[in-house]
C-alpha cells in the first residue's frame, strides 16, 4: 500500500511538529513547562467558601437527617449483635438455600464459621447493618427514579447524565461533601453507599421497563387494565428479572462503598479492620479480614442474582397453607430452636475468646520468610518494571536512561538511533496498516522519549483535543479542551499527569494481555471455563481486598498500585475480548473459510477487525475499572489525583479534594466518550451493532 | 356461519370511515379538526410523505357486520397492524371516525374505553403477548382478574374457554413451557374469556409452522361456528384469507385497494397488485357450487343435493363418478341448478386463463 498523504495525516503531522516545537522551547518559556502558579484560578477556595456558606445555611437539616438515619442503623446493629451468632448463621443459610440451593447454603455456613472462629463477627455485623439499611433505601430511591425516567423523557434526559457523573466521580470524592454535611458517624457510610448504589438500580429499572415487549403491554391494555394495573400487573412482573439484576448490582455497589467509607474511621467495621492492619503492615491479619469481605461479597452476589434468575422460574401454585408459608415456618422454628440452644450452650451465643483461632501469626512468619528469601527476585522484578517501563513513561528515556538504571549513558547517537528507528517503524506501519497506526507509533515514541510528565501542557492539550475531534467531532473536542483546561487552570495538571501515567501503563498492559486471554478463551472452551469464575470473583471482590497481596509482596509504591490496577482492570478486557469473538455473524466466518482463509488469516483479517468495536467497549471498561482502582491505590502511596483526594479527605479540605475528584471524573468521562465514539464509528462502518 | 347465510348480516357492528394515521413531528397539521375525508387521498398521502412524515394508514374505510369474518391482507408494512390498532384505539388515529355499535369510539373517555375493552373487545397478537409470570389459567383469567371477578368464578370461566380451545391439562404450565401453537391457544382463550362481541386477530398464526397453522385455522373456524363473533382478522397469507374470510380487504401503502368476497377479488381484481396476490390460488378450494351452478331443465330427483355453499374441491370425487352431476340448493332449499364435471373443468380452465392473460401482460 503506497503512503497516502491525506488531510488527516497532514493534521497529525502538524500536531507532532507543534509538539516538538513546544518541547524545544519549553526550556526558555517557563509557562510552557509548568502553568504559572499566579494564574491558578482559586476554584478550591471558592468551593470551600461556597460549601461553608451552604453548611451555615442548611447544615442543621443535614445533621437532623444524620441523627434520624442513625437510629435504624443502630437498631439493626443492635438486633444483629443481640442475636446469637448461631441464629444469624441459620437465617443466612436459609436465605442462601432459598435463593440458590444447598451449595450456597453450605458455603454460607462455612463462611459464617470462618468469621466466628477467627473473631470477626462483630465487625462483620457492623458492616452488614449498614448494607442492610442502605440497600433497601437504594432500591426504593432507584426504583422511583427509574419509573420516573421511564415515563418521562424529559426526566430521563436529566437523570441519565447525572448517573454518569455519580458513577464516574471516584468513590472517595463522595465521602468529602457527605462528611462535611453530615458530620462524622455511621451515616456517612450509609449516605455514600446510597449515592453510589442507586444508579445501577435506576438504569436497570429503566432498561427493564423499556424492554417489555409492546405486544405484552398491548395485550394488557386490551384486557382492560387501568394504568395502575398495567404498571403493577403487566409491566413490573415482565420486567422483574432485569429489575432484580439492578437489585444485585445495587447490593454489590453498596457493600463496596460501605467498605470504602470505613477509611474515615471510627466505625469498627470489617473495612476498617483491613485498612488499619494494612497500615500497620500486619498482612496476615489484613488478608484474613479481607477474605471476610470477599465472602460477604460473594454470598450477597449469589443470593441476589439467584433471586433474579428464580423470578423467571415462577413457582407453581402452592396448594397447602404449609407449603405456601413453609420458609417462614422453618425460619421461625429454627430461630426458636437455636435461641434455646444458645441459652444452653454459651459458645453458640458468643464464641469464646480463647477458642478463637487465627493463623495470622503463622502467615506473617511465612510471608517474612518469603520476603526475606526471595528478596532478590522480588526486587529485580520491581526494578525491571520500574526502570524499563514506568520510569521512561513518567519522565522519559531522556532522563530515565542512566548508567545507574540502564547501564549506559544516553548519548546523542542513541537518541538519533531511537528517532530513526521509530520513524522507520511508523513508515512501515503506514504501509502495512494505515496512517492512524503510524501516527500512534510516532506519538508513543515522543511520549516515551520525553516522558508524560515532561511534555508541555499546551502540546498535550492540543493532542487530546485533536484526537477527540478525529474520533467524534467538534462537540467532544470542545468538551475535551474545556475539561483538560479546567485541570490546567485549577493547577492540578501535574497530579493529573501522574495519575494518567500510572493508569495508561496499567490499561495498556491489561488491555493487551486481557484481550489476548479473551481471544484464547474464545477459541478454547476449557480456558473459558477456567477464566470465567476467576473473572466473576475479581469483579465481586471489593477493591481493597485486591490491594492486599500486592502490598504484602512489593510494599507500597507505584509498582504495587500498578499491579493492583492491572489485576482489577484486565477482567473487562478478557470478557469483551471473548464476547466479541464468540458473537461474530456466523455467515461471515463461513464465507471467509470457504474462500480459503487459513486459521491465522481468519483471526487477524476477519475476526479481530469485526470484533474490534466490542473490544473497544472492553477497553472503555478497562479504563473505567483502572480509574476506579487508581483512587483506591492512592491508599498505598501513589502520587496523583487519587492522593490529592485522599489528602483533601484527611485534612477536611473540601475544595482541594473535590477539584481532584472532579479532575478524575473529567479524565474518566473524556476517555469514556472517546472510546465509545470510536467503537460506534467502527460499528457504523462495519454495519453491525453490538 | 357465513355472512350471506347470516340473518343479521346487514347489521353493522364496527365501521371505520376515512381513517388516517400519520407518524411524525406534527401529524395534525395535515387535517382540519381530525376530518379524514379529503378530496384526493393519494395526492394527500404523497404530500404528507414529502413533508417527512410516515403515512401508516391513508383514508381507510370499511364496515364489519355482525358475525362476519373480515380479513385484512397486505404486504409487510402496508398498515394492517396499524388499522386494527386504530379500531381498538391502541393507536390514536390522526383523522377519521370509528363507530362501534353506532357509537363514536374516538369520543370515548379513557375509563369508558377500559369498560369497552373489558366487555366488548378481544385481541389476539402475532407473538402471543402472554404474561411470562402467569401460568396458563392465570393468563386466561387475567382480564377477569383486572375486573375484580372473584377467584372461583374467574377460574370457572377460564376452564370453559380452556375447553373451547382444547388446552385441558395444561392449566398449570407457564407460557415458556408451551409450544407456539399452544401459546396461541392461550392467547385466543384469554381474548375470549370476557366474551367479547368484537374480536381482533393480528396475524395470529403467522408465527406457527404450516401444519400447526392449518390445524389452528380449523380450530378457529370451529370456535367461530359456535360463538359467532364479529371478527377483524389480519394475515399476509392469501390461502389463510381464502379459508376463513367472509369478506376481505387488500391494503397497500396504508390504503385499501379492494374490498369484497374472496371470489370477487379473484374473479375481478381491480389491478395487478391484487392479481399478484391471487395468482396461484387453488381455484377448486375457493369456488363454491353457487358460483358455477348451471341452469337445469327437468327433474333433479335422484341426484345428490348439496348446498350452494359447498366447495368444489369437496365435490370432485363424487363428480368423477356421476356424469349427471349434483343438484344445488339455496338457503331456502329451492333448487338453483346443477354442477357437472364438465362445468367444473370449464371454470377451472377459466381460472387458468386469467393466469395466462396475466402472464402475457407482464411480458
Ligand atoms: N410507532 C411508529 N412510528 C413510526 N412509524 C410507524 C410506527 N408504527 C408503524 N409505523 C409505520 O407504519 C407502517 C405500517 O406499519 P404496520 O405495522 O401497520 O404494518 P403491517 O402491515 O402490520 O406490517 P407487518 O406485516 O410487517 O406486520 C410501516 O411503514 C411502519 O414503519
Ligand atoms: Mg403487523
Amino acid at each position: 500500500m503506497p503512503l497516502k498523504i491525506d488531510r488527516g495525516l497532514m493534521h497529525w503531522l502538524g500536531v507532532i511538529a507543534v509538539t516538538l516545537v513546544c518541547i524545544a522551547i519549553q526550556g526558555d518559556i517557563s509557562w510552557m513547562k509548568a502553568y504559572p502558579k499566579s494564574l491558578v484560578v482559586p476554584f478550591s477556595d471558592w468551593m470551600n467558601t461556597g460549601m461553608q456558606w451552604f453548611i451555615d445555611q442548611f447544615g442543621a437539616i443535614f445533621l437532623a437527617i444524620a441523627t434520624l438515619l442513625e437510629w435504624p442503623i443502630k437498631g439493626v446493629q443492635w438486633v444483629l449483635h443481640a442475636l446469637p451468632w448461631i441464629v444469624c448463621t441459620f437465617l443466612f443459610c436459609l436465605v442462601s438455600y432459598i435463593a440458590s440451593g444447598w451449595r450456597l447454603a453450605i458455603f454460607t455456613l462455612f463462611a459464617a464459621l470462618y468469621i466466628v472462629v477467627l473473631g470477626y463477627w462483630d465487625e462483620s455485623m457492623n458492616s452488614l447493618s449498614l448494607v442492610a439499611i442502605s440497600v433497601p433505601l437504594a432500591i426504593f430511591v432507584g426504583f422511583v427514579f427509574g419509573v420516573w425516567g421511564f415515563y418521562s423523557d424529559r426526566a430521563e434526559r436529566i437523570i441519565m447524565p447525572t448517573l454518569d457523573i455519580l458513577q464516574t466521580v471516584p468513590a472517595f470524592a463522595y465521602l468529602l461533601p457527605i462528611l462535611m454535611l453530615f458530620g462524622f458517624g455511621t451515616t456517612v457510610g450509609l449516605i455514600a453507599s446510597l449515592l453510589y448504589s442507586f444508579p445501577p438500580m435506576v438504569r436497570n429499572t429503566i432498561v427493564g421497563l423499556r424492554g417489555v415487549p409492546s405486544e405484552i403491554v398491548e395485550s394488557g391494555i386490551m384486557s382492560g387494565a387501568t394504568p395502575a394495573q398495567l404498571f403493577w400487573q403487566v409491566r413490573m412482573p415482565t420486567a422483574s428479572k432485569q429489575i432484580l439484576l439492578g437489585v444485585n448490582q445495587a447490593t454489590m455497589a453498596s457493600l463496596s462503598m460501605v467498605i470504602i467509607a470505613s477509611i474515615i474511621g471510627g466505625t469498627a467495621d470489617i473495612g476498617w479492620e483491613v485498612l488499619s492492619t494494612i497500615r500497620k503492615a500486619q498482612f496476615g491479619e489484613s488478608i484474613l479480614a479481607g477474605i471476610v469481605i470477599a465472602f460477604m461479597a460473594m454470598i450477597m452476589d449469589r443470593i441476589t442474582s439467584g433471586l433474579a434468575t428464580q423470578s423467571a422460574e415462577y413457582n407453581r401454585k402452592q396448594q397447602t397453607l404449609f407449603a405456601r408459608y413453609r420458609y417462614w415456618i422453618i425460619a421461625a422454628a429454627g430461630t426458636v430452636t437455636f435461641l434455646l440452644l444458645a441459652k444452653l450452650i454459651p459458645a453458640f451465643q458468643e464464641w469464646p475468646r480463647d477458642l478463637q483461632f487465627s493463623p495470622a501469626k503463622i502467615m506473617n512468619e511465612g510471608l517474612t520468610y518469603v520476603v526475606v528469601n526471595f528478596r532478590e527476585e522480588i526486587e529485580s522484578i520491581k526494578k525491571f518494571a520500574f526502570f524499563y517501563f514506568m520510569l521512561p513513561t513518567k519522565i522519559g528515556l531522556q532522563q530515565a536512561v542512566s548508567p545507574f538504571t540502564w547501564g549506559f549513558e544516553l548519548k546523542l547517537v542513541h537518541s538519533l538511533g531511537y528517532a530513526v528507528m521509530m520513524v522507520a517503524i511508523a513508515c512501515w506501519c503506514a504501509r502495512r496498516w494505515n496512517n492512524q497506526v503510524a501516527i500512534g507509533v510516532l506519538l508513543f515514541a515522543i511520549f516515551f522519549y520525553f516522558g508524560l510528565t515532561n511534555l508541555p501542557w499546551p502540546a498535550l492539550l492540543l493532542i487530546y483535543t485533536v484526537a477527540a475531534w478525529k474520533v467524534s467531532g467538534p462537540y467532544l473536542a470542545v468538551g475535551t479542551l474545556l475539561g483538560l483546561g479546567f485541570l490546567v487552570v485549577t493547577g492540578v495538571w501535574p497530579q493529573a499527569m501522574l495519575s494518567l501515567y500510572l493508569c495508561s501503563i496499567a490499561v495498556i498492559i491489561s488491555f493487551l494481555f486481557g484481550t489476548a486471554i479473551g481471544i484464547w478463551a474464545a477459541h478454547n472452551d476449557r480456558v473459558s471455563a477456567i477464566v470465567r469464575p476467576i473473572n466473576d470473583t475479581m469483579q465481586t471482590m471489593p477493591l481493597f481486598v485486591i490491594l492486599i497481596p500486592f502490598v504484602m509482596l512489593f510494599k507500597i509504591g507505584d509498582f504495587t498500585a500498578l499491579l493492583a490496577i492491572i489485576a482489577y482492570s484486565f477482567v473487562p478486557a478478557i470478557r469483551y475480548g471473548e464476547h466479541g469473538l464468540r458473537n461474530l455473524p456466523e455467515g461471515v466466518l463461513e464465507a471467509a473459510t470457504m474462500v480459503g482463509c487459513t486459521k491465522s488469516q481468519l483471526l487477524w483479517q476477519v475476526k479481530i477487525p469485526l470484533a474490534l468495536p466490542v473490544m473497544m467497549l472492553g477497553l472503555n471498561q478497562t479504563i473505567m475499572y483502572g480509574i476506579a482502582m487508581l483512587v483506591i491505590a492512592a491508599l498505598v502511596g501513589t502520587n496523583g489525583l487519587g492522593q490529592t483526594v485522599y489528602i483533601g479527605l484527611s485534612d477536611g479540605d473540601f475544595g482541594v479534594g473535590m477539584i481532584a475528584g472532579i479532575g478524575m471524573a473529567i479524565i474518566a468521562i473524556i476517555a469514556d466518550r472517546m472510546t465509545q465514539a470510536w467503537s460506534k464509528k467502527r460499528q457504523a462502518e462495519l454495519g453491525i451493532s453490538v | 356461519m357465513r355472512a350471506h347465510q347470516n340473518p343479521s348480516k346487514n347489521t353493522i357492528k364496527l365501521s371505520c370511515k376515512n381513517i388516517w394515521k400519520v407518524y411524525g413531528d406534527d401529524p395534525d397539521q395535515f387535517f382540519t379538526s381530525g376530518n379524514g375525508a379529503v378530496a384526493n387521498a393519494h395526492a394527500h398521502a404523497d404530500q404528507i410523505t414529502k413533508d417527512n412524515h410516515i403515512v401508516a394508514n391513508a383514508d381507510v374505510s370499511f364496515d364489519v357486520h355482525v358475525g362476519e369474518i373480515f380479513v385484512i391482507m397486505g404486504l409487510s408494512g402496508s398498515g394492517k397492524s396499524t388499522i386494527v390498532r386504530c379500531l381498538s384505539r391502541l393507536v390514536e388515529p390522526t383523522a377519521g371516525e370509528v363507530m362501534l355499535d353506532g357509537e363514536d369510539l374516538l369520543r370515548k373517555t379513557e375509563s369508558e374505553l377500559i369498560e369497552i375493552r373489558r366487555h366488548k373487545m378481544g385481541m389476539v397478537f402475532q407473538s402471543f403477548g402472554l404474561l411470562p409470570h402467569l401460568n396458563v389459567i392465570d393468563n386466561i383469567a387475567f382480564p377477569l382478574k383486572l375486573q375484580g371477578v372473584a377467584e372461583n368464578e374467574r377460574y370457572a370461566q377460564a376452564e370453559r374457554v380452556i375447553e373451547l380451545v382444547g388446552l385441558q391439562g395444561r392449566e398449570n404450565n407457564f407460557p415458556k413451557e408451551l409450544s407456539g401453537g399452544q401459546q396461541q391457544r392461550v392467547g385466543i382463550a384469554r381474548s375470549l374469556a370476557v366474551e367479547p362481541d368484537v374480536w381482533f386477530l393480528d396475524e395470529p398464526f403467522s408465527a406457527l409452522d404450516p401444519l400447526i397453522r392449518k390445524q389452528m385455522q380449523d380450530e378457529f373456524l370451529r370456535i367461530q361456528s359456535v360463538l359467532h363473533k364479529s371478527i377483524v382478522f389480519i394475515t399476509h397469507d392469501f390461502h389463510e384469507a381464502l379459508r376463513i374470510a367472509d369478506r376481505m380487504a387488500i391494503m397497500r401503502d396504508g390504503g385499501i385497494v379492494q374490498i369484497g368476497r374472496p371470489v370477487d377479488l379473484i374473479m375481478r381484481p381491480v389491478d395487478d397488485y391484487v392479481r399478484e396476490f391471487t395468482r396461484d390460488v387453488p381455484w377448486e378450494s375457493i369456488l363454491r357450487a353457487a358460483d358455477i351452478v348451471e341452469s337445469h331443465q327437468g327433474s333433479v330427483s335422484g341426484m345428490k343435493k348439496i348446498s350452494g355453499d359447498t366447495l368444489i374441491e369437496s365435490l370432485l370425487p363424487y363428480l368423477a363418478e356421476h356424469e349427471s352431476g349434483v343438484a344445488v340448493e339455496d338457503e331456502n332449499g329451492a333448487i338453483m341448478g346443477v354442477v357437472t364435471a364438465r362445468g367444473v373443468v370449464a371454470a377451472l380452465a377459466a381460472g387458468c386463463d386469467v393466469d395466462i392473460a396475466d402472464a402475457d401482460t407482464a411480458d
